[in-house]
């Protein structure tokens, strides 16, 4: 199968090209960019007028809710191709833990069979995500998670911790951790701050998670494992990454956009939707993850993709279940914080594609020749509303449903094959 | 888009439609309830003690959280006015039993209920109810978390109003479990929209919201500089859980340092009221001596209060539709 993509603007981070050219794909893989390589004759051509051409975004965190809901897995996984993204990690906290083999390669069978984005497992690093005893790593490893995450926050016991990252040493496997002190952290709903006072929340000050950044990096110190930081939210942890990484600890971190954008003043009237984890903070704290984005202390920006079913934010603010649907608005939302940020498309682009490819040290997110052809197609001025109908995943709460966003994905390819093309 | 640029509380005209917060209200709204409730404080001395303002409405307590007084007020408000009252104890294993709260809510409301009373234990728990209630239905917060409890914050003004006269040249000091409190929140928003120049949060860094200036109050950690000068001191409940624990250490230690003693009401103003939500624990964030004394206004409080919650009631049900 040879498939032409023509006359669009191609825009390639790993590479910093951003110019108009024609894309050829053979056989799944990228041919060439530019000329077409000698004696080519496309089976099908794309028209890219008006388009841009990008590697398939990479999201680093997204929740397909399988296992646990049978179904689901093809349907958000059909999400993200209609938003662009053609790899999607998935966190181990499902219903049951990604914590054994025979779990994975079910995963992997039913994410297969769905033909929509790659799948990238994370394992659990603790058994039944439970923070006591190890899971088995080094074997889900062998079975395809990319690395080994305890979800939610760090866990209890910090000597677990310890042994986690020495045995994930030994096997030179990344741990991927949520920096949040669970004690300090609490029941807390929003962040420690005057909208929390004035509302009457419980909140979690961001010591919470300072004291497990401060954790985090004694413990790397002592071990030498490779650490990712799942969802930075506070001004004082982006400075704290910053210093850690000037010091030369193998650390990456990234940030969900929500947190690009929204701070706790938009909770206005306990509005659920922006009942988020972690919560959502101050002016400052976005500012100062903005600036993290700039100077590369963060070096990506995850969707954060949370279905939740409409009852469970029909809720009053402390019992509804946290998270948005993210899959679908995470490209407008990228474009919206580099039109505000004055950032080159080729540097936002790069936070979603070839950064988060790099951390999962994975083939993906550039388009190299010879590189598996996964490519979206989007048209970066069209208008649309989030509305649950506009959406495909399961979950349609978002705090944006009610703003016009710019920016739509239209193809989506995953392997050379076209399996997302907007009508 | 549930409340996108419209406002949780006021209709289009303007008119107080559900209570939820004093937060957000103008100021002309809190003062014509306090002198709507003047017009009723005399009823309770009549011979017959009601007017037919609410004949005919249904009003529903809806108590997720246990509390007998804050009901039984409610309850006598609404029958002076001749509503026709039913009181729901809906405790937390109701919910449990798989009704979520909107469908209480809209099986009350297909019962014809007016007007909904609700205490919850989760802040902002009724503007959940008032942004789906239909749109002549009212809701009337009686205490939602630790966020608001604005019929107490009315009642409170009536009595500072009532002693004081004029809240522009006051100093008003709220001590206690500012975290926690309600009570607090809703007379800060009070206070400070009435005009109170100075209001004043008093109690350990353990029992302060972060951001709490930002409210527009002076912080004191030192009780007697808390109270020092003050015309109000508005004394808040500890509740029992907090005594011992990792925010204070003993309920002996609390009262040592933030006991109204009657020595220590020395350190305010000559003539200072001190008053309280109830219900009270002496001993520990007050002394007998001066609860049970000349300067306390702790019983006044609860009598005014159900000619405050008349008030309410009879102003937000005589508001148009609310959209």
């Amino acid at each position: 199968m040879k498939v032409a993509l023509r006359n669009g603007r191609v825009v390639d981070p790993a590479s910093k090209f951003d110019g108009r050219a024609d894309v050829f794909l053979d056989d799944g893989r990228i041919a060439a960019i530019g000329t077409a390589p000698h004696g080519f004759v496309a089976d099908h051509t794309l028209d890219a007028s008006g388009l841009i051409v990008a590697p398939g975004m990479v999201d680093l965190c997204a929740r397909m809710r399988e296992p646990g809901t049978d179904g689901a897995l093809k349907v958000e996984s059909h999400a993200a191709l209609a938003g662009g993204i053609t790899g999607v990690v998935c966190p181990p906290d499902t219903d049951p833990p990604l914590d054994e083999p025979g779990l994975v390669r079910m995963l992997r069978q039913r994410s297969r069979e769905a033909a929509g984005a790659r799948l990238y497992p994370l394992g659990a690093m603790t058994a039944g995500l439970g923070g006591e005893a190890l899971a088995e790593m080094e074997t889900l490893s062998e079975v395809g998670c990319v690395a080994f995450a305890q979800t939610g926050a760090l866990p209890h016991d910090n000597s677990v911790l310890l042994q986690a990252m020495r045995y994930a040493r030994t096997f030179d496997l990344p741990i991927w951790l949520r920096p949040v002190e669970t004690t300090l952290a609490g029941r807390g709903v929003a962040a420690s701050g005057a909208v929390a006072g004035r509302l009457g929340l419980a909140s979690v000050p961001d010591v919470a998670e300072t004291v497990a950044l401060h954790t985090v990096f004694e413990l790397q110190r002592s071990t030498g494992a490779r650490v990712h930081l799942c969802r930075l939210s506070s001004s004082a942890g982006v400075e704290l990454v910053r210093r850690a990484k000037r010091e030369g600890l193998p650390v990456t971190c990234d940030v969900g956009i929500h947190h690009v954008h929204l701070i706790d003043v938009d909770i206005g009237y306990f509005d659920s939707n922006f009942r988020l984890d972690p919560p959502l903070r101050s002016t400052r704290d976005r500012d100062a993850i903005r600036a993290g984005l700039a100077d590369g202390t963060i070096d990506a920006i995850c969707s954060d993709h949370t279905p939740v079913d409409a009852d469970d934010k029909l809720l009053p603010f402390d019992e509804a279940t946290p998270g948005a649907t993210a899959l679908e608005t995470l490209l407008p939302l990228v474009l919206k914080w580099a039109t505000e940020d004055k950032v080159a498309l080729l540097d936002a682009l790069g936070k979603v594609t070839n950064m988060p490819g790099q951390i999962l040290r994975e083939p993906t997110g550039r388009l190299a020749i010879g590189a598996k052809a996964d490519i979206f197609l989007f048209d970066p001025a069209a208008p649309w509303r989030p509305e649950a109908s506009a959406l495909v995943s399961y979950g349609k709460n978002t705090p944006f449903s009610p703003y016009e966003l710019i920016g739509r994905t239209r193809y989506t390819l995953v392997g050379g094959d076209l399996r997302f093309a907007r009508k | 888009m549930p409340e996108f640029g419209r406002h949780p509380q006021l209709n289009r005209n303007g008119e107080l439609h559900h209570l939820l917060s004093i937060e957000g209200l103008p100021r002309p709204i809190l003062e014509r309830i306090l002198s709507t409730a003047d017009s009723f404080i005399n009823i309770a001395e009549r011979e017959v003690k009601s007017v037919p303002l609410l004949r005919g409405r249904s009003v529903f307590n809806l108590f997720f959280e246990n509390s007998t007084r804050t009901r039984t007020t409610f309850e006598i408000a609404a029958r002076r006015l001749s509503a026709d009252v039913f009181n729901l104890d809906i405790t937390r294993s109701s919910t449990a039993k798989g009704e979520s709260l909107l469908d209480t809510i809209n099986n009350l409301t297909a019962m014809q209920a007016d007007m909904f009373v609700v205490r919850h234990a989760s802040s902002g728990a009724p503007y959940l109810i008032a942004r789906h209630v239909a749109p002549q239905v009212h809701v009337i917060n009686a205490g939602d978390g630790r966020h608001a409890h604005p019929t107490q914050g009315l009642l409170d003004m009536y009595t500072i109003r009532h002693y004081k006269r004029d809240f522009s040249q006051l100093t008003v000091a709220i001590v206690g479990d500012i975290l926690h409190s309600r009570v607090a929140r809703s007379a800060i928003h009070a206070l400070t929209t009435l005009g109170v120049p100075e209001v004043r949060a008093v109690g350990p860094l353990t029992l302060l919201p972060s951001g709490l200036e930002q409210l527009g109050v002076r912080v004191f950690t030192r009780f007697e500089d808390g109270i020092r000068g003050a015309d109000v001191i508005i004394m808040l409940r500890l509740q029992n859980e907090r005594m011992k624990g990792s925010l204070l250490p003993s309920a002996q230690e609390y009262f040592r340092n933030y006991g109204l003693t009657p020595e220590k009401l020395q350190l305010a103003r000559a003539g200072a009221i001190v008053m309280h939500p109830g219900p009270m624990n002496r001993g520990v964030e007050i002394d007998s001596h001066v609860a049970d004394g000349t300067q306390s206004v702790i019983l006044p409080q609860v009598t005014f209060g159900i000619a405050v919650r008349m008030a309410v009631l009879a102003l937000v049900s005589s508001s148009q539709r609310m959209h």
